[in-house]
């Protein structure tokens, strides 16, 4: 029996529909620099060679991948920061002349037999953090910039117009060219530029464009994000996946650049040419078997995406409300997935890449928007993924059409839906105590829920509004931190518990109060507080599978290796754990998904030609995650300072939050602070929390002491010389910086465990300078 | 866009096949210009306790949805198609394709399945294959929740 389909052809979106003048606004480019390079076959995995702009001086050359580069680097992240290293200064600010943006993809990224194999990975100095920031983003960008000849695009320097950078696959060319009439946010200025650079004006021609956009709040807000096009021929628009953390797009509008265009002239499904085809056939396709047999029962993901998490975070106390205040809310079922189940269009595949069937990017067609500049017409959202409906419950927004209202918004505006949701949130919290105000906040009313005033304050950023709060506000919660302590309007402790950020970036979506583990997957880390190097609330909070401290260090090592393979690599992580064998519960190491371990092991080694083993990806891994540490120390960061975290991600900060989970916090006094629960009963509620931020705040550090050691690094978080050279680096310029810190760290007194250890319990180690002896 | 009601179908006699494989081989030549049949031909024939099974694509089109570049469409005679100058060898419509009749050979990296050709009609001795017309319902529903969502 024949089910039934609908021919691409005929689907339609029911989207308000554009004409543009395309010869009108293309006339009007004039060329800055033009480059022209020899096509060239990719090899295994490699295009052998990386693409360098510079927009200062107009240089655009290129430079060769070395097989010294890929021994130590192995591609992607890792390629960016061997680039970044060769070209930045420790004084390099986010809007230094000298910074880059860099695009890289990894061996893997292009591969269409393997679910997840697009990442493109982005790289920049930050300007929440002002360290490295690292973003890995779908979209056809990547595998198009890498069929088109380059492992990675770098970009320095400053333009002194708006322009975009086109990558010509078909016929050779790159050119830097001025766009001044082009619209600037990404809904429509990624349409336009489909149309313009598509050979013919047909939907298989503009398959082959991807366009890297922005919008206009990127430009004075720290939260830009880079928008990475997908040409889909159903829907026939260009859709979007977002590089959102950090405010690379931020930096890219810094640099006066409007959008990156790439351009593939072929490609197919051995464009890699990999080693071995026929094997990475089949590990691709026993893949896609199991998530066609097998998602229903797990994830959902072909369904709804990453928002089926909403109602498991909700069920665990673990779905952020309130600014983090609460893990879970009597509203929350209004926004689980069955709810955005009804509105996405229920069109596959939709993948934000070719043969990705684990499909999670869905989209609402025909969304009518109902607030700001594009009030009243139909649009596609894409998303809303977990992180942005939980970035929405952080406000209290409990309905599905201001969550797509929100995200579209974001999106178009090119801002991060993670940063601005987890920052507004925290705005109304001290809206919400009076510390903030209508009048202090130019106007705006924002208390919890306040879904108007929140689309305003995106509006506001969308029309370059520079009143004091919008030019505050909009750059994070850092800054907001400091302005309300400078002016003295709150209580400065509370004020900087209760906004959840961690080395300048704004949390994403999850309450770790609970999972000790957790607070260091978010503290612990390289860029700030992001669930990309380690989520592991459940084998923690709920499993209690790594109950002590070395167990907890050994999985804050494991998982933040693990996952950085993928960013090296060009691949999405989701296809590693979203979805599992049928019998993973059995295996020696649940939490791992050994047999797709060794998948991630066959296929490299089928792409390559390699022959490694699992331990080898962890080894190419702590390579690139000590060489980023080791630059955050060099630019005077990356030590233990800078891995504080808020208290309100480690335990109640408010008397409300205790009263609220009042039996869970009494209980613990007891049963792990050693209490009477006579005692426990006769304190006042003032005196429970001053005892519970104590230890909550000493087990941090004693985890961070863990964790440093089990990394081989010093006690202040510094990666060791002898363990750099270990991984198998000899950069004497590196070596001999990390020593000079070590020296001076040990001057002033920071070589010292940071926890405080009772009789019975003692540091991972006491013998002083332990790392001395590695060799 | 019209679409058509009907497309033509293997239809087998298990009772007159000797398992020869001559339609296989037919088929292979069809596709790689090789008479080595088995993995490399669309259609299958398998011995079991019971006697020889066919296995072949039914023209259902429940992979045309799954495909990314749309290299798989219904074609005016109702046989669904891979254009495998389209196709960018996912092998996503391998692996969801309900009865495994979407077919990969280690020869190159796009599939290849039954387009109805007749070529194993003719090449069969015993008669056993023939083509037969059948009705394609015209449901426009989406089948997506049914595919593995």
């Amino acid at each position: 029996m024949v089910e039934g389909q609908i021919p691409i052809e005929e689907y339609q979106t029911g989207n308000t529909k554009h004409t543009w003048d395309l010869q009108k606004l293309r006339s009007a480019h004039k060329i800055k620099a033009t480059y022209a390079y020899k096509k060239g076959d990719v090899q295994r995995g490699y295009a052998n060679r990386t693409l360098y702009v510079n927009l200062t001086t107009g240089t655009i050359k290129e430079k060769p991948v070395t097989d010294e580069m890929k021994k130590l680097f192995t591609g992607g992240r890792g390629f960016g920061l061997k680039l970044l290293w060769d070209s930045i200064k420790p004084t390099t600010r986010w809007n230094s002349d000298e910074n880059e943006l860099l695009i890289t993809t990894g061996p893997l990224c292009g591969t269409t037999q393997y679910a997840g194999s697009v990442k493109s990975l982005c790289l920049s100095i930050s300007p929440s953090t002002n360290i490295i920031c690292d973003c890995n983003v779908g979209g056809f960008f990547g595998p198009y910039l890498k069929f088109s000849g380059f492992d990675a695009l770098e970009i320095q320097g400053k333009a002194k117009e708006d322009v975009i950078i086109v990558i010509d696959g078909e016929k050779g060319t790159i050119t830097i060219e001025t766009a001044p009439l082009e619209e600037i946010n990404t809904h429509l200025l990624s349409e336009q530029l489909t149309h313009m650079y598509a050979t013919e004006n047909t939907d298989k021609s503009r398959q082959k464009v991807s366009v890297v956009s922005t919008g206009v709040a990127a430009e004075h807000s720290y939260w830009g994000c880079l928008n990475f096009s997908f040409y889909d021929i159903r829907r026939k628009i260009p859709r979007i996946k977002q590089a959102g953390r950090g405010g690379l797009g931020t930096v890219m509008r810094d640099k006066k650049i409007k959008a990156l265009v790439v351009k593939v002239e072929k490609f197919d499904g051995v464009s890699n040419h990999p080693a071995d085809p026929i094997a990475l056939a089949k590990v691709g396709t026993k893949l896609h078997k199991e998530i066609r047999d097998l998602d229903r029962y797990q994830c959902n993901m072909r369904a709804v995406g990453t928002g089926h998490l909403v109602e498991i975070m909700d069920a665990y106390d673990l779905l952020p409300t309130e600014n983090y205040r609460f893990g879970s809310y009597p509203k929350a079922s209004k926004i689980y997935s069955p709810h955005f189940y009804d509105l996405f269009t229920k069109v596959i595949p939709d993948g934000c890449w070719h043969g990705c069937t684990m499909a999670c990017a869905k989209t609402v067609d025909g969304y009518t928007v109902m607030t700001g500049p594009y009030k009243g017409q139909k649009v596609t959202v894409d998303g809303p993924e977990y992180e942005t409906i939980g970035a929405c419950s952080n406000m209290s927004l409990w309905d599905p059409l201001w969550i797509l209202e929100f995200n579209f918004y974001c999106d178009t505006y090119g801002i991060d839906t993670i940063s601005a949701g987890t920052s507004i949130a925290f705005y109304m919290e001290m809206y919400e105590y009076g510390i903030l105000n209508k009048e202090r906040c130019d106007g705006l009313e924002l208390c919890f829920g306040n879904a108007d005033a929140a689309l305003e304050f995106l509006h506001r950023m969308g029309r370059r509004d520079q009143g004091e709060f919008l030019s505050v506000a909009s750059k994070g919660i850092r800054r907001v931190k400091d302005w309300i302590i400078k002016n003295g309007w709150g209580d400065p402790q509370l004020v900087n518990d209760a906004g959840m950020e961690s080395k300048g970036l704004e949390y994403s979506e999850y309450v770790t109060k609970e999972s000790l583990a957790m607070q260091g997957g978010y503290g612990l880390t390289l860029k700030g507080p992001q669930h990309d190097e380690a989520w592991l609330i459940f084998m923690d909070m709920v499993n209690n599978a790594i109950p002590t401290f070395q167990d907890k260090a050994e999985a804050l090592h494991y998982f933040p290796m693990w996952r950085t393979w993928f960013g090296l690599n060009g691949l999405c992580k989701l296809p590693w754990n979203d979805i599992e064998p049928a019998n993973n519960a059995e295996t020696e190491a649940p939490p791992k998904v050994p047999e797709h371990v060794q998948n991630y092991v066959d296929y490299q080694n089928a792409m390559t030609g390699w022959k490694v083993t699992k331990e080898d990806l962890i080894l190419q891994s702590e390579r690139c995650y000590n060489w980023q540490r080791a630059m955050n120390v060099w630019m005077e960061r990356g030590q233990r300072k800078d891995d504080w975290i808020p208290y309100r991600s480690m335990g109640p900060v408010t008397e409300m939050e205790y009263t609220s989970r009042k039996d869970r916090y009494d209980k613990q006094l007891v049963q792990k602070l050693g209490l009477a629960q006579k005692d426990v009963e006769k304190m006042t509620v003032k005196e429970k929390m001053a005892v519970l931020y104590e230890y909550r705040r000493n087990q941090y550090q004693k985890l961070a002491d863990a964790v440093y050691y089990r990394r081989g690094w010093t006690p202040n978080g510094v990666p060791t010389p002898q363990k750099m050279v270990q991984l198998g680096f000899s950069d004497k310029k590196m070596l001999d910086m990390l020593k000079k810190k070590i020296d001076a760290d040990e001057k002033a007194g920071l070589n010292q465990w940071g926890g405080r250890y009772q009789k019975s319990e003692h540091p991972p180690t006491n013998e002083k300078h332990y790392w001395k002896k590695w060799k | 866009m019209e679409q058509p009601t009907t497309v033509k179908i293997l239809k087998f006699s298990p009772e007159k096949c000797k398992g020869c494989l001559e339609c296989e081989k037919a088929c292979s030549y069809v596709h790689f210009k090789t008479k080595d049949g088995g993995e490399q031909s669309a259609i299958r024939i398998i011995k079991t306790p019971k006697g020889f099974t066919m296995h072949v694509c039914d023209q259902r089109g429940l992979c045309l949805d799954m495909c990314p570049v749309g290299a798989l469409t219904r074609r005016k005679n109702g046989v669904v198609w891979l254009d495998k100058d389209v196709c960018v060898g996912c092998q996503a419509c391998v692996a969801f394709c309900p009865i495994g009749a979407m077919r990969k050979s280690n020869v190159r990296i796009e599939p290849f399945k039954c387009i109805s050709c007749g070529a194993c009609v003719r090449a069969c001795p015993e008669k056993a294959l023939e083509l037969k017309e059948v009705t394609l319902p015209p449901l426009k529903q989406v089948v997506y929740h049914k595919l593995g969502a």
